[in-house]
């Protein structure tokens, strides 16, 4: 709960500038129109340096991605692996 | 070129209306440092800042005809002004002066309204005619040239810059909300629309005309995409492009004092600059920007070409802090918010330029919008093949082509960029389907706006203002023609020509002259089979083959890189400017009310940061920086700020003219 949490935190600061609209942990970030093309790569800095995984170009997809419940399945995995 | 103002319907006030012209003209003295000239009778006056470039002694303005009932107050360059002025002395004319000017009073004479078909150039004017009590006014094809005007009862004021217009003190100074809602989607305000309430511009290819108790506003010229009926080989296509552009180039170095040129390093600027070297002998002096930040600067491709082509080369060095340091003077003269800082290299350029002694410069704007340039018809143009086969697993592969040179590219992410370019285009028309994307990602920008902001604003949408500006035309057009139109008509007057062109190289008394932007040129350009200008993902394909030997083969084959500047880099890495903590304060913010205080302070730490920024973040930042510069400038200080320009009225002996 607490990385779901740190992570909503993150997009809350970061892409809604501190105002949380009450978005759902299964909501498309891109659907909902929160992360714009560079988004990502900001979604990405802050995964490697806050949780110290490294991601793979080919692991860049919105499977991982592109919710909260996704990301944080995904560094989970990472972590797990290790990583 | 030069600064131009007046005001009609004077009803025999002709004191007050001599006061306020005197510190309209004194206010654009960037405009025009060479002179001051006046015109005033009882029911208008005229006023003029010059720059002198073509009859360096007689051409002071406002100039008459012969029995001086027809008087004009003209901004600009009339490049065909020598043919004209033959045919017009043949039928019975007399001439005062040598100017190009003259010649715009003698054409309307015969010609009326009509006398617009004849030029060739880049202006704008107002005639003021005793005989029929009617003001005309007018802006070149393409927008080079500024004109703005406002209302006080039945008075018309007019002028070059908006700064003139507050310069009299009836007319209210208010920033738009609507005109902020479509400079944060579009970039730009739809015309007449500028970012003051109640101050409107001539649009693009439009005249005005007022008389008693009417004025009407009609286009006189539009860009006309219909394909050309003949059937004609490519190499006959780069051969007359070839020819006009030179032919242009001829024409726009026609000045009594030298001309230099813009160089960027890319395939525009350098096509320029050797048309230029091919025409004259004399040798030729080139000017450039080159960035402290590598990811904007171009100096390789610069040197490649000063040697190539043999210019004597100037250049600025521009920094982060520079940028950050000369934007309230770029915000001054752009008179509208931007959201980019690439207004800012330019001011300083056009610096450059006066302080060599130069006062025109030729360049290369107008060819992406011409030739199909710009990524963002590449963008349509890889969006439409991708759609056309969904489930390919290989169609998305080709954005990889798409933006090699950004470092945080979308792109980096096969996968991701496929998603982003799927764009849900619902609620849109079809003839915005190229332009989508980009507004959509800027209009994520008014996610700062204020509380009361968005509240005023409601469910106001600038497409239907946009729509306004389009043609029946325009729906029958191929689709890279209409993103063309589309972009020819908005970016190009409303912030390329305009934010990065005449008001940056006016703040320092430069010219800018521009041969793609020859009306014969763009109306070759426009009838060309579609797949010309863009081959495949080439852009400017036709041009690349019509300059083959001119250049040399690196730089016709370089792809594309925009001209940019660093963004909010500019604003809060290295040396914070000055001004910046008490103009994004709480307080200040809250008191202007465009802004959301929080979301501000919490964008400006994610800058100071040095996060990763997108472009929403940067556009962002730039944006409520220049807002809130304008705001400052336009709305809380002007009195302070147009202090010197008052003084200066009634001081200085030019101004002293009796009429």
């Amino acid at each position: 709960m607490r990385l779901k949490s740190e992570i909503r935190g993150f997009v809350v600061e970061n892409f809604l500038y501190g105002k949380d609209d009450g978005f759902g942990d299964n909501i498309s970030f891109l659907e909902r129109g929160l992360i714009d093309s560079t988004g990502v790569l900001e979604l990405l800095a802050f995964v490697e340096t806050r949780y110290g995984v490294s991601v793979d170009d080919e692991e860049l997809i919105p499977d991982n991605f592109d919710s909260v419940d996704k990301l944080s399945d995904f560094i989970a995995r990472k972590a797990g692996n290790g990583n | 070129m030069c600064g131009i103002a007046g005001i009609f319907n004077l009803h025999g006030d002709k004191e007050s209306a001599m006061l306020t012209l005197k510190k309209m003209v004194a206010i654009m003295h960037h405009r025009g440092p060479d002179g001051a000239g006046f015109y005033c009778d009882e029911e208008a006056g005229l006023g003029h800042a010059r720059l002198s470039i073509i009859d360096l002694t007689g051409g002071g303005q406002p100039i008459h005809n012969e029995d001086r009932s027809i008087w004009i107050t003209f901004n600009g360059e009339i490049f065909n002004y020598r043919e004209l002025r033959k045919d017009l002395l043949a039928r019975g004319h007399e001439f005062y002066t040598e100017s190009d000017t003259e010649v715009i009073v003698h054409l309307y004479e015969d010609y009326g309204v009509d006398c617009l078909e004849h030029l060739n150039g880049q202006f704008a004017f107002a005639i003021w005619n005793k005989n029929t009590g009617r003001l005309f006014m007018a802006r070149d094809r393409v927008g080079i040239r500024p004109l703005f005007y406002t209302f006080s009862g039945d008075q018309v004021i007019f002028a070059s810059e908006i700064k003139a217009l507050f310069m009299d003190r009836r007319v209210k100074r208010e920033i738009d909300p609507y005109a902020l809602d479509q400079i944060f989607t579009f970039w730009m305000t739809i015309p007449p629309r500028t970012a003051f309430k109640n101050i409107f511009e001539i649009p693009a290819g439009h005249y005005m005309t007022v008389e008693a108790g009417s004025r009407k506003l009609n286009k006189y010229w539009d860009m006309d995409f219909t394909p050309d009926s003949r059937v004609r080989a490519e190499v006959e296509w780069a051969e007359e492009l070839r020819e006009l552009l030179t032919d242009a180039t001829r024409l726009q170095l026609r000045a009594d004092v030298p001309v230099g040129a813009y160089l960027s390093g890319g395939l525009d600027s350098s096509v320029i600059t050797a048309l230029i070297k091919k025409s004259s002998d004399t040798s030729l002096r080139t000017f450039s920007v080159t960035f402290e930040d590598e990811a904007y600067d171009e100096r390789v491709y610069q040197r490649e070409i000063i040697e190539y082509l043999d210019t004597v080369p100037s250049d600025i060095r521009c920094t982060y802090s520079d940028i950050g340091r000369v934007f309230p003077d770029v915000i001054w003269h752009t008179e509208k918010p931007v959201l980019r800082t690439a207004s800012a290299p330019l001011y300083l350029l056009s610096g450059l330029v006066r302080e060599k002694g130069y006062k025109v410069v030729l360049t290369g704007e107008g060819a992406d919008e011409i030739l199909a340039g710009y990524d963002i018809f590449k963008e349509t143009k890889v969006r439409r093949f991708m759609e056309r086969f969904p489930d390919s697993k290989f169609r998305p592969l080709i954005l990889k082509k798409l933006y090699p040179y950004l470092a945080h590219s979308p792109v980096k992410s096969v996968q991701y960029a496929e998603e982003f370019f799927k764009t849900d285009t619902a609620g849109y028309p079809d003839e915005y389907y190229s332009h989508f994307p980009r507004w959509n990602t800027t209009s994520k920008t008014k996610l700062f706006f204020s509380d009361a902001m968005k509240e005023s604003l409601g469910n106001y949408s600038g497409l239907n203002e946009l729509s306004s500006l389009l043609p029946d035309d325009v729906y029958k057009y191929d689709y890279l023609s209409k993103s063309q139109y589309i972009e020819s008509k908005t970016l190009l007057p409303g912030y390329i020509l305009s934010s990065q062109g005449d008001r940056m190289a006016m703040a320092h008394s430069v010219e800018g002259r521009f041969p793609f932007l020859d009306h014969r040129v763009i109306g070759l350009c426009c009838k060309m089979p579609p797949n010309i200008r863009m081959n495949a993902l080439k852009e400017k394909y036709i041009l690349r083959e019509s300059m083959k030997d001119l250049l040399p083969a690196s730089t016709l084959k370089r792809t594309k890189q925009p001209y940019m500047a660093p963004d909010a880099k500019s604003f809060f890495s290295g040396d914070t400017p000055c001004y910046l903590d008490e103009l994004l304060s709480e307080r200040n913010l809250q008191s202007a009310g465009y802004f959301n205080p929080k979301a501000v302070s919490v964008l400006a730490d994610k800058c100071r940061k040095n996060a990763a920024l997108g472009f929403k973040d940067n556009m962002a930042a730039v944006g409520v920086i220049s807002t809130m510069l304008l705001h400052d400038m336009f709305i809380d200080n002007f009195d302070s700020k147009s202090k010197g320009a008052a003084d200066r009225a009634a001081e200085d002996k030019r101004y002293a003219i009796k009429v």
